[in-house]
């Protein structure tokens, strides 16, 4: 069992019929009792962050997670879900995020330059730099579908796969032990983002 | 990279996608999974689902339908047609569109573009606009481009970016069913009054009008039709394979 983390932000039907027409059994849910006994969880999230850490904490979320990656099962963080995982956001001020990747969420528009729309809306191409993980079953400059304002600035050592957009490599997909997180919306792109959130199911079953 | 899309729009009455068949006013009918797969298998990289019923009971076909698509096509899809208040948003949200597009709705109620943007977030609000040509201004037009409003359609793009639309679609009604490419004049005008993404329509009538389109103009980010879609006089597959080696980025 997959456990969607529902603590009121975003729409999570596509994510859950993505899952089921990978014929994967999974709940939205908010309940603690039933998200620790998931074989992993995914975090979604559309939004802005101050709100989503405030809903998350609301509910006892926030320590469920952290506890429930402390136990070594995997989470894989979507969109500002994945902005979540970070120490820190600067969006709309600064905001403390859950701390499980090293790591800040900025503006795009500090660093893509000038000439460039923001939100950085489509599809753009991966460029892989680890090609294990999540990412294992798709291939170099895949296109994914992306729609965000803000992104993750982190230590080479956690990006798996970055997309260029202006005059950055903004950080795609990241990774940390058992904690994983996109930037795009697998459960929006097509064939390449079903093969990664049906990766991320059986890696977490083998585990 | 960042792709240019290439987006069907499919009109739906009663649940059905509606195809009047060229020519003639014989209307041909077929599900919306059925076309919205075809499609998707092609390559298009995003649908707009546009209710063009009347009725009530229609409305719930349509859902249901939308329903049907959206648990079964994994991309972005647009609910247009008959958006008049946040809760035509929430309905059509829930039953799994990703984006809803605005367009007499937003000129009736101002506030609407706002108070979706905030609730729903920039990302999910399309504002499409009907324009038109009138002595030396572009207007903005509502009841299917039969009613001016007086509206200048550059300042209505830059009041929908400042309201929190994450998108703007530009239908000229000059070149609407020409098919004679799209109105560059009118898209350049908009499109560079603003700085969030632009959805070109009205005017498609074969491959050289998309390649003309990216090519000529920056500040589109998507070309949208119906009609040389649903009549196979641009197949999606080939349309983006000749863009590509046109030297223009989409997505294969």
């Amino acid at each position: 069992m997959i456990g969607i983390v529902d603590y009121g932000v975003g729409n999570l039907f596509s994510l859950k019929s993505s899952l089921n027409s990978l014929n994967v059994d999974c709940s939205i849910t908010a309940d603690k009792d039933k998200l620790a006994s998931c074989d992993g969880i995914i975090l979604p999230g559309v939004g802005a962050f101050e709100d989503a850490v405030n809903k998350l904490k609301n509910n006892g979320l926030d320590i469920f997670v952290k506890d429930f990656v402390k136990g070594g099962r995997k989470i894989l963080g979507i969109c500002l879900g994945m902005q979540l995982l970070f120490d820190k956001s600067f969006e709309y001020g600064e905001h403390k995020g859950l701390g499980l990747i090293p790591g800040d969420v900025i503006p795009l528009v500090n660093r893509i330059g000038k000439g460039y729309k923001i939100p950085h809306m489509g599809w753009n191409s991966l460029d892989i730099r680890k090609s294990d993980g999540i990412l294992s079953k798709i291939n170099n400059g895949d296109y994914v579908y992306y729609v965000h304002s803000y992104y993750a600035e982190t230590d080479a050592k956690y990006i798996t796969a970055t997309s260029e957009y202006g005059k950055i490599d903004v950080t795609a997909s990241v990774q940390s032990g058992n904690v994983y997180g996109t930037q795009f919306h697998p459960e929006k792109s097509g064939k390449v983002g079903l093969e990664i959130l049906e990766q991320f199911v059986r890696m977490c079953k083998e585990q | 990279m960042l792709a240019k899309r290439i987006i069907p729009c499919l009109d739906v009455r009663n649940g059905m996608v509606v195809k009047g068949r060229k020519f003639e006013g014989i209307k041909e009918v077929c599900t919306p999974i059925e076309l919205a797969g075809f499609y998707n298998d092609e390559g298009a990289d995003e649908l707009v689902f546009y209710d063009i019923t009347a009725s009530f009971e229609g409305r719930k076909l349509f859902t249901d339908a939308l329903k049907d698509v959206a648990s079964k096509i994994f991309i972005p899809l647009t609910v247009g047609g008959g958006i008049n208040t946040l809760d035509d948003f929430d309905t059509v949200l829930k039953c799994g569109a990703d984006k809803v597009s605005v367009n007499s709705g937003a000129v009736k109620n101002r506030e609407l573009i706002n108070e979706a943007a905030k609730r729903y977030g920039d990302q999910c609000v399309v504002l499409s606009m009907d324009v038109k040509r009138v002595g030396n201004g572009l207007h903005v037009f509502v009841k299917g481009g039969r009613e001016d409003t007086g509206i200048d359609a550059v300042e209505w793009a830059h009041i929908g970016q400042e309201n929190g639309a994450g998108e703007i679609v530009v239908n000229s009604i000059d070149t609407d069913g020409v098919k004679s490419g799209f109105d560059l004049y009118m898209l350049e005008k908009i499109g560079d009054a603003v700085s969030i993404p632009i959805i070109a329509s009205g005017g498609a009538g074969k491959t050289d009008d998309f390649i003309e389109l990216f090519k000529k103009l920056k500040c589109v980010d998507a070309g949208l039709a119906a009609s040389v879609f649903h009549y196979k006089e641009v197949g999606i597959a080939d349309l983006k394979n000749k863009l590509k080696n046109a030297g223009i980025n989409v997505r294969i």
